[in-house]
């Protein structure tokens, strides 16, 4: 048993759900017991969905387990069939159906439907969504593109299919759009997107591509290699996310498609470069961040903070065991040793211990870094319904890259006004917990009462007049930082020199 | 997934029912811990359950404030399912853990969940166990709010029902009490408190306490006033306490409310005469914030999938006082006891359902075009994809929405709706 108080994944019966949710004409039909269609909330809430997502429950009751939960799935497949007329049904059980045995694939298999019908088993108690959302995609496509006895012939133009995009994915929308972009500079034409926006038919035609394009490992890497064995399909390894990975994303698709990408690569359309060489970015040398995420999106995010925003990463880990050893290489390369958990408690102690500048993780890293008063951008899944945002905002390519120098930098104390506040760090309005200026969510600290001024010390014209020059929000800070000054120097009186004596002395 | 025929006149004095089996597109009983860990504010709610129930409990409280909450799940694993002593080892050493972690705690739930109901783990021997070892300071109860026994907001009843038998035996020579069942929001509770005192009832509980330790004393001078109706096993828990359950309507809108409380007046011999006198300002300032929603609502329909139990008074709330015409008012499962006053007052010509089979009622809803769909988060958006007007049912338990004084918001929670179609020009 594991006490847990949030958790980064759900069941891997929520996995399939994602898988099923993104493709077209295939439908679930999901043994479960009532309160298990929440599920569909995920995905008609937190991403916005139009439609409700094609998942027929059998929600048993209490008083069914006494009768025929057999005969319940079994109608409940057939009725499904019926209404929805999928090309395709996936079939499982979820944790508590697991327990009482009923074997959807035999059931369902005994129903002669004259579709595809794939069973699913996602042991519960062991695995959760990634896992469930691999495992199916995986028999999806085994069972819907089975090995051919003629070898695909390449055709003029070099045909990949795009694998890993799911529903309620960390922005694969964009990812996709952006990635596909990629690919039309690059000459190549997408044969087959799975699962996103896929039908059974449209898997049954993936193996008509030259090669793959894994975008999500967590989700495609099963797959990728039952293709690569069963239909010779290599698959790129590279995530492109970030400038460095984005042009070696696309040296190893130029190598695989055996095309020149030259032109491509010597007219990015990426900004990141300039914009962290730009000398404002200075401050951002050596931020401490620390990185939290599924695997593909920390191992990501910690090659960008240290290479391509001088970022210096003091914390990297994952909830997803299945791909820990990636990220404990990842994180040995930064001197660091990862913290590989799926509890929410643990990580939150990670942190509080490291006191980064940024953290750059999940929701719950969110909701950490709000505690502890520390800036946060969200990087991976787990995401809330504020990561779905209308506007175009990927992770991946040169456009990805762009939006990642944004969205992390945001959080940060500006440079100048981190200046400021290392001046004044004990302005009651201007100080390190009021945050930073140009974040409006963040709370103002309550004011600290004044000490009364020293009244014995006098101010020159002079220095009166400087003191004028200050810009106000500072003004009073600088007016008792130059008394301070003169007291602990005994001087009597403040000239110009004492104010830039108590300036020089307070900015240490 | 058969589905019988309408079971036309079963009810004597109310409409047929419609009774339907398929699927059911609503929460389970661990819901409703999302509002009780923030009603009782020294208890915790343990789950004893899957990642499921977890991811489940997680995603129905997104919204909620991210303090660390107090509930958590205790997710069985593999080797738990193998042996149902190493399950029992495993939740004492959580439990353990839990307490060590949250000193604060002095009530702690142990909560069924469809698994650990599937596997018979006995948590009721559990919670006995685990009180003997950590009383005085932490008293442990257990109930279940699993989905294949409870429907979202019989997970409170189940809840209320367990802390029953800790209350506190009343002395029967007292004078009569008036016990308010049900979790209310704390604003409503103090308004009710207030609105009794006016009326000459003195001594007030409610039931459950924001304490773990002021649980009131319950016996034969108890008289008993059902602020939900889906309390049902609550209130028979109390009744066999020797209380007396007040009937009435539920304290929605003017007439509700003031019904509600003629119940509790009657009991204690209150005079018509001071009734009126005590009541009437504040009905009339309740009336008079219903009159702007009734603008918008009046003459529209109105559609229930079921949710919460609600819905019949609900419904009897929005026909009565705001005009709206009932199609369907669908419930998972009607009260009859607590809804005696209530049947008799649902709008004719409304379908009532009971259960659900959501692919029928989809139809049933898209054939009848209703102005409004109640209903739960998982359908809200996609029927708004099709056109229809929606109003997320969840929040109907979320808002403080019963007496006088929340009955312009009550309303206003439907008239929202039909404003924002109003207002956007996109």
């Amino acid at each position: 048993m594991q006490l847990t108080v949030w958790t980064y994944e759900g069941p891997p019966h929520v996995g399939a759900m994602r898988v099923a949710t993104a493709m077209k004409g295939l439908h679930y039909v999901l043994h479960a017991p009532q309160g298990d269609t929440y599920a569909d909330l995920l995905f008609t809430m937190i991403e916005r969905r139009n439609a409700r997502p094609p998942v027929t429950y059998t929600t048993f009751q209490a008083r069914d387990l006494g009768g025929d939960t057999a005969q319940l799935f079994k109608s409940a497949a057939a009725e499904a069939y019926e209404r929805f007329k999928p090309e395709a049904m996936i079939v499982g059980a979820s944790c508590t159906a697991e327990l009482i045995q009923d074997d959807p694939s035999g059931l369902a298999r005994a129903l002669n439907l004259p579709i595809p019908v794939i069973p699913l088993d996602l042991p519960s108690y062991q695995k959760k969504e990634n896992w469930g959302a691999a495992e199916t995609f995986y028999q999806i496509v085994r069972t819907l593109a089975p090995k051919r006895d003629t070898a695909h012939t390449p055709g003029a133009r070099k045909r990949c299919n795009i694998l890993g995009p799911t529903a309620l994915g960390f922005r694969h929308r964009d990812d996709l759009a952006e990635i596909r972009r990629l690919l039309a500079r690059l000459g190549i034409e997408v044969n087959v997107v799975a699962p996103l926006g896929a039908s059974p038919a449209d898997i049954a035609r993936m193996p008509d591509a030259d090669f793959n394009v894994v975008l999500y490992p967590e989700i495609a890497d099963v797959a990728a290699r039952w293709l690569e064995r069963t239909h010779g399909q290599k698959f790129t390894r590279v995530i492109p996310i970030g400038e460095n990975a984005t042009r070696e994303f696309i040296e190893e698709v130029a190598a695989l498609a055996g095309i020149d990408a030259t032109a491509v690569l010597s007219d990015p359309d990426s900004r990141l470069p300039w914009w962290s060489r730009s000398v404002d970015s200075n401050y951002l040398t050596g931020k401490r961040v620390f990185i939290f995420g599924d695997a593909t999106h920390a191992i990501a995010a910690a090659r960008v903070a240290a290479e391509e925003l001088g970022f210096e990463v003091v914390g990297l880990g994952t909830y997803a065991r299945e791909f820990a050893r990636e990220v404990r290489t990842a994180a040995e390369k930064l001197g660091l040793t990862a913290l590989v958990t799926d509890d929410y408690l643990e990580v939150e102690a990670a942190i509080a211990a490291l006191q980064p500048e940024l953290v750059l993780g999940t929701q719950m890293e969110r909701h950490i870094a709000k505690r502890l008063g520390i800036g946060c951008a969200v990087i991976s899944a787990p995401a809330h319904v504020q990561d779905y945002p209308a506007r175009f905002s990927p992770q991946m390519g040169f456009e990805g890259a762009n939006v990642l120098f944004d969205t992390w930098v945001h959080p940060l104390v500006m440079g100048l006004e981190e200046h400021l506040l290392a001046m004044f760090r004990d302005d009651f309005e201007f100080n390190d917990a009021a945050g930073a200026s140009h974040l409006a969510a963040h709370q103002t600290a309550p004011p600290i009462p004044q000490a009364p001024t020293a009244s014995e010390i006098l101010w020159s014209k002079e220095a009166e007049a400087e003191l004028t020059k200050i810009p106000f929000f500072v003004r009073g800070k600088a007016r008792r930082n130059a008394e301070r000054f003169a007291a602990e120097q005994g001087l009597a009186t403040i000239q110009i020199e004492t104010l830039y004596d108590a300036k020089s002395h307070f900015a240490r | 997934m058969t589905t019988p025929a309408p079971s036309a006149g079963c009810e004597s004095n109310a409409l047929p029912v419609l009774r339907e089996r398929g699927q059911r597109e609503v929460f389970c009983g661990l819901t409703g811990i999302v509002w009780l860990h923030r009603k009782i504010q020294d208890a915790f709610f343990l789950v004893v359950g899957s990642r499921t129930c977890a991811h489940l409990i997680q995603s129905a409280a997104g919204v909620m404030v991210f303090a660390e909450p107090r509930f958590g799940t205790a997710i069985m694993e593999e080797k738990d399912l193998a042996g149902l002593a190493d399950a029992n080892e495993e939740l004492d050493r959580v439990v353990d853990r839990l307490l060590a972690r949250r000193p604060d705690i002095k009530l702690l739930f142990l909560v069924g969940s469809c698994p650990s109901e599937v596997i018979k783990l006995d948590l009721s021997r559990a919670a006995q166990r685990l009180s003997t070892k950590h009383m005085p300071q932490v008293r442990v109860l257990n109930y279940s709010g699993s989905g294949i026994e409870t429907t979202f907001t019989q997970g409170e009843d189940a809840c209320l029902a367990a802390l029953v038998p800790e209350a506190p035996e009343a002395d029967d020579r007292t004078s009569p009490s008036l016990l308010v069942v049900g979790a209310l929001p704390d604003i409503v509770e103090d308004q009710f408190h207030r609105l009794f005192a006016e009326l000459g009832i003195a001594h007030v509980d409610f039931f459950p306490p924001r304490r773990a330790g002021n649980i009131p004393a319950i016996g034969p001078n108890t008289r008993m006033l059902v602020a939900q109706p889906f309390l049902g096993d609550t209130a028979r828990a109390i009744e066999a306490r020797g209380a007396k359950r007040l009937g009435a309507l539920f304290p929605f809108g003017a007439e509700g409310t003031t019904a509600w409380l003629k119940a509790a007046a009657d009991a204690w011999g209150v005079s018509e005469l001071d009734f009126r006198r005590v009541v009437a300002p504040h009905r009339e300032r309740a009336k008079r914030a219903l009159a702007r929603s009734r603008e918008t609502l009046a003459g529209r329909s109105i559609f229930f999938f079921p949710d919460s139990q609600l819905e019949p008074p609900l419904a009897r709330f929005l026909s009565e006082e705001l005009g709206m015409r009932a199609l369907e008012i669908g419930t998972p499962y009607l009260n009859r006891d607590l809804l005696e006053a209530e049947m008799k007052r649902l709008p004719e010509g409304a379908r009532l359902s009971e259960g659900q089979d959501v692919e029928k009622q989809l139809d049933r809803c898209r054939a009848e075009r209703p102005d409004l769909v109640v209903c739960g988060l998982g359908l809200a958006n996609p029927l708004e994809a099709e056109g229809m007007t929606t109003k997320w049912s969840i929040e109907l338990v979320f808002s403080p929405v019963h007496g006088f004084d929340q009955a312009g918001d009550l309303a206003a929670l439907f008239a929202r709706p039909f404003a924002r179609r109003a207002a956007l020009k996109v």
